[in-house]
C-alpha cells in the first residue's frame, strides 16, 4: 500500500436541486475552500489537484478540469481528472490517494461535483445511438430488472426497499448538507408515492442534486501538523468488469466482490459486519442495500434483506450504513462516491456531527457507477495502520 | 319629414380629446434638471438630502420640507426591487407591450425607490407572474440609444443575468462496423445470428466480433430461433416515445439458443401478468416494412407455452 495517508481536511457544499447562485467553479470552489479551512491549510500548501465528474454530456462542458484549474488553485501544479461514471467521486479519492502513498506528493486536493440542473441526468444517460438501439431509459430503467432479479433469487418482500427509503431520509434529517429533508418521512409516505419503472417506486430513487465535495489527503509528516484529527487510509481498492457478457452475475456482479476482497485483505478485516464501525455505500436505489450487504460480505448470499428488516443497518444498528442520508438523500452524481469516502472520512474522525455513530473508528467508503460495472472503495480508521 | 324615435334604452356617448397642442412647457428647476440631464448621458443621481440620506430619483425638497443639497450622488445602475405589481394584460400606453411588473426600484446608493416598468421576459397576455420576480430582485435599467433627458431614458429595468442558455450539438456518422452490420443484414431477411466463441463455446446474439470474456475474435456463425424466455423485466410508467403503451415492458429475453440475453419491448399482454421465465416470440413487422434495423421485431408476445421453472434460468441474470 505504500507510504501512510490520511484525510486531514473535508468540505461539502449543501446539496440543493438547484444552485443557480454559483457558476460551476463558484461550486467546487466552495467544497474545495471549506476542506482547506478543515485542513488548516491555504491553496498554496497543495501539491496536486485531483478532479472528478460524471460524463461530460450532463453539463454539456467538454473537459471541465481545464476551465477549473483556476478556482482550484492548480497553476503549476499537476491536475488530472478520473472519469469512471457514478463511481468516480470514489475512484478520484483513490487516484489522489495514491500520489501520497507512492510518496510523490504531500498534499493533495481531491474535488468531485456535479450540477444537474445544468441539463437532464435521464436524457444525457439515454442518448439513443441508431444502429444498436436500446429500450432502457435512465438508470433507473437500467437497474429495475435487475432489483427483481434480486427479490426473486432472494425471496425479498416487497416492503424492503420502503424500509431503507425512509431510513436514509431519517438520517438525512440529522445532515445539515442533505438535499431530501422529508420530515415525518414513513412508509406509508414512501408506498403512496407512484412506481416509476417498478419495482422502484419514486421516493425509492435517489434525487437530483447540483453540489460539490472535496478532501485534503496528507503525507504522514503533513497529517502529523494538521489541526484537526486525521482519518487514516488502511486499504483501497478498484475493479471493473464489462456490462455485458456470458455468464454475468448483474445481481451480484464478480468486481463488486473482488473489489471488496481486495480492500478487506488491506485492511486486515476478515468480518466486516463486526470489524467495521459504519460504512457509506453508494444506493441510488434503495433496494442496493440489501444487494451490497451481500456483494460487500456484510451477511451471506440471500440474507442481506434480513440484515435491512432487522434494523442493522439503521443509526441505532449494529452496522450503521449511510448515517449521513446516503445518494438517496443527496446525489450530484460526480460527486456522490466522493461524499460516500468523505462521510466515511469525517466518521472515523469523529467530526460527523449529529449523524455521527458513537465511537467509530472504521469505516467502509464504497462507489459504483456504469452498469455496476465500476467499483471503487476504501477503509478509513481512527488508528494510523 | 319626422325621425323615428331614438332608442332611449342606448347611453348617448362621443369621444373628446384634450391634449395641449406640442405639450406643455414646463421648467423643471436646477434639481430635477440635473436628474435629467445625468439621464441623458446614461448615468443615475440622486441628491444628499440635509439628513444626510440620498433621495433617488431627486427631489428639491425632502420629506421633512427642507431644500435638499446640491450634493449629487451617482447611485446605481444596480439596484433591488422592494415591492412589485404584476401587469398580466398591459394597455395600449403602458411602456411594455407584453406582461410585465410595475416595480419599486432601489439603486445601491440611494435610500429611496424609483417606479418603473420591470421587464422579466416574454410571457403570454394573462400569464401568472413568474417565480422569478420576487421582492430583493436584482435589477438594471435599460437605457435607450437615444437619449432626450426624460424618465423614458429608461425603457425599462431587467433582472441582472444569473443564467445563459449554451446550445450545443455534436453531429457524428456511425459506422455499423462488420459485426453489427452481418448482424442487421440477418435482421433485415428475418434472420438472427450470433457468434460461437472458439474458447468458451458461448452464442452471443448480436455478435460483436468478439469473446468479451476470452478478448478472442468471433467467426463461428450462429443462427438462433426467434423463440426465448423471459429473464427479468422491468414495468415502466414513464413514457417512451417507442413504446406502444403505459406502462411498458422492458425485458430481457434469452432467445432459445443464445448465451446471453438481449434487452426488447414485451407486448401482447398486461404489464401486470408478465412473469420472469414466460415464454415468448418476436412479433415481426410485414415483410414489406423490413430493413436492416431491429425495427423489424416490433416487440415480442407471449406463446402461451408453460414457464421455464427459475433454475433454468437463473444463471442468466
Ligand atoms: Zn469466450
Amino acid at each position: 500500500m505504500g507510504e501512510p495517508c490520511a484525510v486531514i481536511g473535508v468540505g461539502q457544499t449543501e446539496y440543493r436541486t438547484k444552485r443557480t447562485d454559483v457558476s460551476i467553479a463558484g461550486l467546487v470552489r466552495e467544497a474545495a475552500l471549506r476542506a482547506l479551512e478543515d485542513a488548516g491549510l491555504t491553496f498554496k500548501d497543495i501539491d496536486a489537484v485531483v478532479i472528478g465528474k460524471a460524463p461530460d454530456l450532463f453539463e454539456g462542458v467538454m473537459m471541465p478540469e481545464a476551465y477549473l484549474a483556476d478556482a482550484l488553485g492548480a497553476r503549476g501544479k499537476p491536475m488530472i481528472r478520473v472519469h469512471t461514471a457514478g463511481s468516480v467521486g470514489g475512484s478520484t479519492a483513490l487516484v489522489a490517494a495514491s500520489l501520497v502513498q507512492a510518496g510523490v506528493h504531500d498534499r493533495v486536493l481531491v474535488v468531485a461535483w456535479e450540477k444537474q440542473s445544468e441539463s437532464n441526468a435521464t436524457w444525457a444517460l439515454s442518448t439513443h445511438p441508431p444502429l444498436s438501439p436500446t429500450i432502457v431509459v435512465g438508470a433507473g430503467g437500467y437497474f429495475a430488472p435487475h432489483i427483481r432479479a434480486y427479490m426473486r433469487r432472494t425471496g425479498a418482500p416487497d416492503h424492503i426497499g420502503t424500509l431503507v427509503a425512509v431510513k436514509d431520509r431519517q438520517n438525512a434529517l440529522k445532515n445539515p448538507y442533505a438535499h431530501l429533508r422529508i420530515p415525518g418521512i414513513s412508509r406509508e409516505m414512501v408506498e403512496s408515492t407512484p412506481m416509476l419503472w417498478e419495482p422502484i417506486r419514486y421516493l425509492e430513487t435517489c434525487p437530483s442534486s447540483d453540489g460539490a465535495a472535496a478532501m485534503v489527503l496528507a503525507s504522514e509528516s503533513a497529517a502529523r501538523r494538521a489541526p484537526n484529527p486525521p482519518a487514516w487510509v488502511h486499504g483501497t481498492a478498484m475493479r471493473s468488469e464489462p456490462i455485458f457478457f456470458a455468464g454475468r452475475d448483474t445481481v451480484s456482479p464478480q468486481a463488486g466482490k473482488d473489489c471488496a476482497a481486495d480492500v478487506y485483505r488491506q485492511a486486515g478485516i476478515t468480518d466486516p459486519r463486526r470489524e467495521l464501525d459504519c460504512a457509506e455505500v453508494y444506493v441510488p436505489f434503495s433496494w442496493y442495500e440489501p444487494m451490497w450487504l451481500e456483494n460487500l460480505g456484510f451477511c451471506g448470499e440471500g440474507e442481506g434483506w434480513k440484515l435491512t428488516e432487522s434494523g442493522a443497518t439503521g443509526l441505532d444498528g449494529d452496522i450503521p450504513w449511510n448515517a449521513s442520508g446516503g445518494v438517496l438523500s443527496s446525489n450530484p452524481i460526480g460527486a456522490s462516491g466522493l461524499i460516500r469516502f468523505a462521510e466515511a472520512a469525517l466518521q472515523v474522525r469523529g467530526l460527523a456531527g449529529e449523524h455521527q455513530v458513537e465511537g467509530a473508528r472504521r469505516a467502509l467508503g464504497h462507489a459504483y457507477g456504469g452498469g455496476a460495472q465500476f467499483y471503487a472503495m476504501w477503509v478509513v480508521g481512527s488508528d494510523r495502520p | 319629414m319626422p325621425s323615428e324615435p331614438s332608442d332611449r334604452s342606448e347611453p348617448l356617448v362621443a369621444e373628446h380629446v384634450l391634449e395641449f397642442p406640442g405639450g406643455y412647457t414646463r421648467s423643471v428647476g436646477p434639481v430635477i434638471g440635473r436628474f435629467l440631464t445625468e439621464l441623458r448621458d446614461g448615468r443615475l443621481v440622486g441628491v444628499r438630502t440635509a439628513s444626510g440620506g440620498v433621495l433617488f430619483p431627486p427631489a428639491e425638497y425632502d420629506a421633512d420640507g427642507e431644500a435638499v443639497t446640491d450634493e449629487y450622488v451617482e447611485v446605481g445602475p444596480g439596484g433591488t426591487v422592494t415591492s412589485w405589481s404584476w401587469v398580466s394584460r398591459p394597455r395600449a400606453t403602458h411602456p411594455l407591450d407584453r406582461p410585465f411588473a410595475w416595480a419599486l426600484i432601489r439603486p445601491d446608493g440611494a435610500d429611496t425607490a424609483l417606479l418603473h416598468a420591470l421587464d422579466v421576459g416574454t410571457f403570454e397576455p394573462g400569464a401568472d407572474p413568474p417565480r422569478s420576480l420576487r421582492t430583493g430582485m436584482r435589477v438594471r435599467p435599460s437605457f435607450r440609444a437615444e437619449r432626450t433627458g426624460s424618465i423614458r431614458d429608461i425603457a425599462c429595468f431587467r433582472p441582472d443575468v444569473t443564467m445563459i442558455t449554451a446550445p450545443s450539438r455534436a453531429e457524428y456518422r456511425l459506422n455499423a462496423g462488420r459485426a453489427l452490420t452481418r448482424f442487421l443484414d440477418g435482421v433485415s431477411e428475418g434472420r438472427l445470428l450470433g457468434h460461437r466463441c472458439d474458447v468458451c463455446g458461448k452464442v452471443y446474439v448480436p455478435m460483436r466480433g468478439l469473446c468479451p470474456v476470452d478478448g478472442v475474435p468471433t467467426t463461428e456463425e450462429v443462427e438462433v430461433a426467434d423463440t426465448g424466455t423471459v429473464t427479468t423485466f422491468a414495468v415502466n410508467n414513464i413514457p417512451d416515445p417507442r413504446a406502444p403503451q403505459v406502462p411498458f415492458v422492458s425485458a430481457y429475453i434469452l432467445l432459445d439458443g443464445s448465451d446471453i440475453s438481449l434487452l426488447a419491448l414485451v407486448a401482447g399482454i398486461d404489464a401486470d401478468r408478465v412473469r420472469m421465465g414466460m415464454r415468448v416470440k418476436a412479433a415481426w413487422k410485414p415483410r414489406e416494412e423490413w430493413g436492416r434495423t431491429m425495427e423489424n421485431i416490433r416487440w415480442f408476445e407471449p406463446t402461451g407455452e408453460p414457464d421455464v421453472p427459475f433454475d433454468a434460468i437463473k444463471e442468466y441474470l
